[in-house]
């Protein structure tokens, strides 16, 4: 019997090199798309977190190169379209994308160059989760990530309505939803995800999320004594925080980071329809069904009488005659 | 005499038994074809509307087969209808009389027909499935068509605000709202033909008894005898 791999705690840990087995079990999934009721699972993984400092990006695209070759994706080969985004979007085959925004600071009157590396935030309260139809197709471990089970997928898109950051695709080939997985498969190894290792800055870092919130207060307070006084974490309530967590060097306005919701949550839309209209609206259908079928058990039928049968051949042999009279 | 509560094609078809023909060929072809995706719909929409009805998707072969077949059942549905549409829709305009029937509807239900008022060939709650139905239709063909995932690309440059997602969130909440109210006319429409017996030989063969449509569409049964005792060609 091999053992555990351990819950990684850095993305700098180098693989083992002895066979170990998988730490992330279907066990460990403590909510699942389409699927209220999920046995609690039997222990708790240390909650994890992905933390990006933009302030240390230098946007050379090496985590999209790594994410690209860890999940063998191919990214189609486009065109320059005048931005530095390559691809220009995110894609069924790019589940990370270097977002480039030029900002003419007001207070310096300098040109800043605000890069982010965008992505799946995994939510605490994941809007994708909600809004699936398909049970089992989003699932959320005890250690925060927000994985997508390709095989339970139908590729319906609800999902992509029901993001708060627009972050899923639909393959048009494979017609399954995909998105960063946190290299769930690498965490599940004890590994960090393969971006983070790739980063040669380490803007972006991995570890449990306690860690990773304290490396951002000190790298925020480094900030903050570089004259950024708006320096701050991203961790957004409203979706009950996130296990990617931005340091952003001007934290009271994310959205100058090519439009980082400032204040994301599921739209309420998704949350009233997908929560209570749903069983109101199965209860109203049930309710009718069951009227018509007590009516049709309790009431009379209308039913048709020999009587009028007799009356119906009276009405028409007059009708008759009266046109044939009119005729004549 | 004109046709004021008959369609075209409409007549008595046999005097002894009193037989008078509903609907043709064409159209009883039509409404089955509007009943078979209607049920191709329903059993797909429930399963992806309600988590534990999700298991119908069994029935078509899973998930995946069952988002692929729910938008083509829905333009089926929606090009059969509107064929019916166009039949059906003069006789379906309202009338003074649809007013008093529904003031009376208590009588229905409580079986005294005999005191309603006589009618053409519908009544108010005929034409209330019809133009209902007609309304949620439109309502969800244009919105099934915002969330049909794999078509969006085909058009969302043309339109980009509708394919952006804060209208596809409403768009996917009107297509399950319609479609709760649809469920209702349907059930209104199916337990009606029950509850009116003799209403399914219309559906199959065309034809209803003399007494049934005396009974319930008196002003129809009388102008189509009127018509033929004028000797007028089919």
């Amino acid at each position: 019997m091999t053992d555990r791999a351990p819950q990684p705690t850095t993305a700098a840990a180098n693989p083992p090199v002895q066979p170990l087995a998988s730490n992330l079990l279907p066990s460990d999934v403590v909510r699942a798309s389409a699927m209220p009721h999920i046995t609690a699972p039997d222990r708790q993984l240390t909650k994890v977190a992905k933390l990006i400092d933009v302030s240390k990006c230098i946007g050379c695209k090496a985590c999209q190169s790594a994410c690209a070759e860890w999940n063998d994706t191919s990214p189609e080969i486009g065109e320059n379209v005048g931005l530095y985004e390559n691809p220009a979007d995110l894609s069924s085959e790019m589940f990370t994308l270097m977002r480039y925004a030029e900002y003419e600071n007001p207070a310096t009157n300098e040109l800043e160059w605000l890069i982010r590396k965008e992505g799946c935030m995994h939510c605490e309260d994941p809007g994708c989760l909600r809004a699936c139809p398909a049970p089992g197709a989003i699932v959320q471990y005890s250690n925060g990530i927000v994985d997508f089970i390709h095989e339970n997928c139908i590729g319906c898109g609800y999902c992509v309505t029901g993001c708060p950051f627009d972050v899923p695709r639909i393959s048009p080939v494979k017609h399954v939803s995909t998105k960063c997985t946190l290299c769930s498969d690498r965490v599940a190894m004890g590994q960090g995800p393969a971006c983070a290792k790739a980063c040669p800055t380490q803007a972006i870092t991995f570890g449990t999320k306690e860690a990773m919130i304290a490396h951002a207060e000190e790298r925020i307070e480094d900030l903050k004594s570089r004259g950024y006084e708006n320096a701050g974490l991203y961790d957004p309530q409203g979706v009950g925080g996130t296990h990617v967590m931005y340091v952003l060097h001007h934290a009271d306005q994310p959205s100058l980071y090519s439009g980082l919701p400032d204040d994301p949550q599921i739209a309420p839309i998704v949350e009233d329809w997908k929560g209570p209209a749903k069983k109101v609206g199965l209860a109203a259908i049930g309710l009718a069904a069951v009227g018509a079928a007590l009516h049709g058990i309790f009431a009379r039928p209308l039913k048709v009488e020999p009587e009028d049968e007799e009356d119906a051949e009276g009405l028409v042999e007059a009708a008759e005659r009266r046109a044939r009279e009119d005729r004549a | 005499m004109k046709r004021v509560y008959s369609a075209a094609g409409d007549r008595i078809v046999s005097h002894d038994p009193l037989i008078v023909r509903r609907y043709g060929p064409f159209t009883r072809a039509n409404h089955w074809l509007t009943a078979v995706s209607m049920l191709v719909l329903v059993l797909t929409g429930f399963a992806f509307f309600y988590p534990s009805l999700f298991f119908l998707t069994g029935l078509f072969g899973g998930g995946q087969i069952a988002r692929w077949l729910h938008p083509i059942a829905g333009l089926v549905m929606a090009a059969s209808f509107l064929i019916l549409f166009v039949q059906l829709v003069r006789l379906n305009l309202p009338r003074r009389e649809d007013v008093e029937w529904s003031m009376q509807i208590g009588d229905l239900l409580s079986g005294n027909e005999n005191v309603m008022p006589p009618l053409g060939k519908y009544n108010a709650g005929q034409k209330l499935v019809f133009w209902g139905m007609a309304g949620l239709l439109a309502v969800m063909l244009v919105t099934g068509i915002m969330i049909w995932e794999e078509m969006v690309p085909l058009w969302q440059d043309r339109f980009p605000t509708l394919a952006g997602i804060p209208a596809r969130r409403i768009a996917v909440a009107l297509h399950a709202l319609s479609a709760v109210l649809m469920m209702l006319l349907l059930i209104l429409h199916v337990y009606a033909a029950i509850w009116t017996r003799g209403t399914f030989s219309a559906m199959l063969n065309g034809t209803v008894t003399g007494g049934w449509a005396y009974q319930h569409h008196r002003k129809w049964l009388r102008e189509l005898a009127g018509r033929q005792g004028e000797g007028k060609p089919e």
